[in-house]
């Protein structure tokens, strides 16, 4: 991975943060608002790799904990373990379904917002647990859900053509476009 | 090669786990002006203005997206209202009900103690069908032969006589109002002892005529009109004396006239029952007068 890559990630980690403190956060759906976050982290480690993702996932999480003041380290613990999860699935699996974004984008949102409360209830914060967290968690899940593919297609549209090129991918797009087919070639 | 990237890979996982786990236990375990409290502050003042430029840059959106929202659970909400709504409707309707009924039966109780008509097993019916004419002719009520209901035994409701059972099924009965054109009750002014023959008016059952009283009787505004339980060969009276019917709201009187005619205001709104007390056994002048030492 190249400067300039680096350099898109980075960019792409600020804006996506600012957007989402300044306007996501200030728009409810089913009750909750959404996390572009994990999404972006996500999309990165399903994109980059697992380095790539973890150190997104770290950077992003840092830069929501500064910008927040919360506890430093929390969010980008969390970010580290999203990113690095992601990267592995693309590394070991190379899905290639259109809706595997949804899925990793649940599982993505599902990690960061049960670790972050986990993470608070570590931290000593000494609060009940009621149903309304579950439910908002489970809404939160299924919001980011529905925006993952959009949020996917933003990151892939502004980071992959500045990725190296995969062997595997290049090996798959070949066949889908008939060029090693054996069909093609009889 | 491969090992190099597995080993790469590993550490900068281990790097950066080991980089937020140190800034966690350092930032948890430093006071409140510790340096990375104080570098996250700084964060803050720069990162501020660029925060503000961008939510001023990005209200329109947020504002649009909150007014889809708003929109959205405004909807719901008024769903959920107007469900709410209904239902106080329901219950108020339904509490309405019950009360009027409640003062009903009360009444119908005190009627029962207050004219001795305990002793004439008076049957409690619930008013299932009404005339719906302006003639408040009949009603239909749930109790039946199989209660012990019969033709011809009166009906009272709540402050008086209403009329006589008519009709009888197994398990309803067709009561005939006082208020019916073909109705004529017997009845007396209870304090003199004036009778008359009480008919009505079609179109006004609160205004009942007590007819065939002589224009030399004095009939006073305000006196009560009960039943007078004649028993003649040729017209006996189905009702039992003394139950009340209504109370003296005019009399006309002309000087030429025979028989001056009395209005009758009646006790019981008959346009107005939920329940009635049939009285399967009711007592006929005779016995009344037998019981008396």
């Amino acid at each position: 991975m190249g400067i300039p890559v680096a350099i898109r990630l980075w960019v792409l980690g600020v804006v996506a943060v600012i957007l989402q403190l300044t306007a996501v956060s200030q728009v409810t759906l089913l009750g909750v608002t959404a996390d572009l976050t994990p999404l972006i982290i996500m999309a990165v480690g399903l994109l980059a790799g697992s380095v790539a993702g973890a150190c997104m996932g770290f950077g992003m999480g840092l830069f929501v904990d500064m910008a927040l003041l919360q506890t430093l380290g929390v969010e980008s613990l969390i970010g580290v373990a999203v990113g690095y999860g992601a990267g592995r699935l693309r590394e070991l699996r190379d899905p290639s379904h259109t809706l595997v974004p949804v899925a990793a984008g649940a599982a993505a949102t599902a990690i960061w917002t049960v670790g972050f409360s986990v993470m608070q209830f570590l931290l000593g914060v000494d609060a009940p647990v009621s149903f309304l967290l579950a439910r908002d968690i489970l809404a939160t899940i299924v919001v980011n859900a529905v925006l993952a593919l959009p949020v996917y297609a933003l990151v892939r549209r502004a980071v992959e053509p500045y990725l190296p090129d995969d062997p595997r991918r290049r090996r798959r797009r070949a066949y889908t476009t008939g060029g090693l087919s054996p069909i093609s070639r009889a | 090669m491969y090992d190099r990237n597995v080993r790469r890979r590993r550490a900068v996982l281990l790097l950066l786990v080991g980089g937020s786990l140190i800034l966690l236990t350092a930032y948890f375990g430093e006071a409140a002006g510790g340096p990375l409290r104080s570098i996250q502050r700084g964060f803050l003042e720069v990162l501020a203005p660029m925060q503000e430029g961008a939510s001023r840059a990005l209200k329109p959106f947020s504002d649009l997206a909150g007014w889809v929202d708003d929109t959205v659970a405004a909807k719901g909400e008024r769903d959920k209202l107007v469900s709410e709504r209904d239902q106080l409707r329901e219950d108020a309707t339904r509490a309405d009900s019950l009360a009027r009924e409640n003062a009903e039966l009360r009444k119908i109780v005190a009627l029962g103690e207050e004219s001795g008509l305990k002793s004439s097993r008076p049957v409690t019916a619930r008013v299932i069908a009404r005339s719906p004419t302006i003639w408040y002719a009949t009603l239909t009520v749930d109790k039946g032969s199989s209660a012990g209901v019969e033709v011809d035994q009166p009906v009272a409701g709540p402050g008086g006589l209403i009329g006589k059972v008519s009709e009888v099924s197994g398990g309803a009965a067709k009561i005939t109002l006082i208020t019916d054109s073909t109705s004529g009750v017997s009845v007396k002014v209870a304090l003199t002892g004036v009778g008359g023959v009480l008919k009505t008016a079609v179109g006004k059952p609160d205004d009942l005529v007590m007819d065939f009283v002589s224009s030399t009787e004095k009939v006073k505004r305000g006196e009560r009109v009960v039943t007078a339980g004649s028993r003649s060969s040729r017209l006996e009276s189905l009702f039992p004396p003394g139950i009340p019917v209504g109370v003296v709201s005019k009399v006309d009187s002309g000087e030429l006239d025979v028989y001056q005619r009395v209005h009758v205001r009646p006790f019981a709104d008959v346009r107005k029952l939920d329940f009635v007390q049939i009285l399967t056994r009711p007592k006929t002048a005779p016995e009344l007068t037998a019981q008396v030492p």
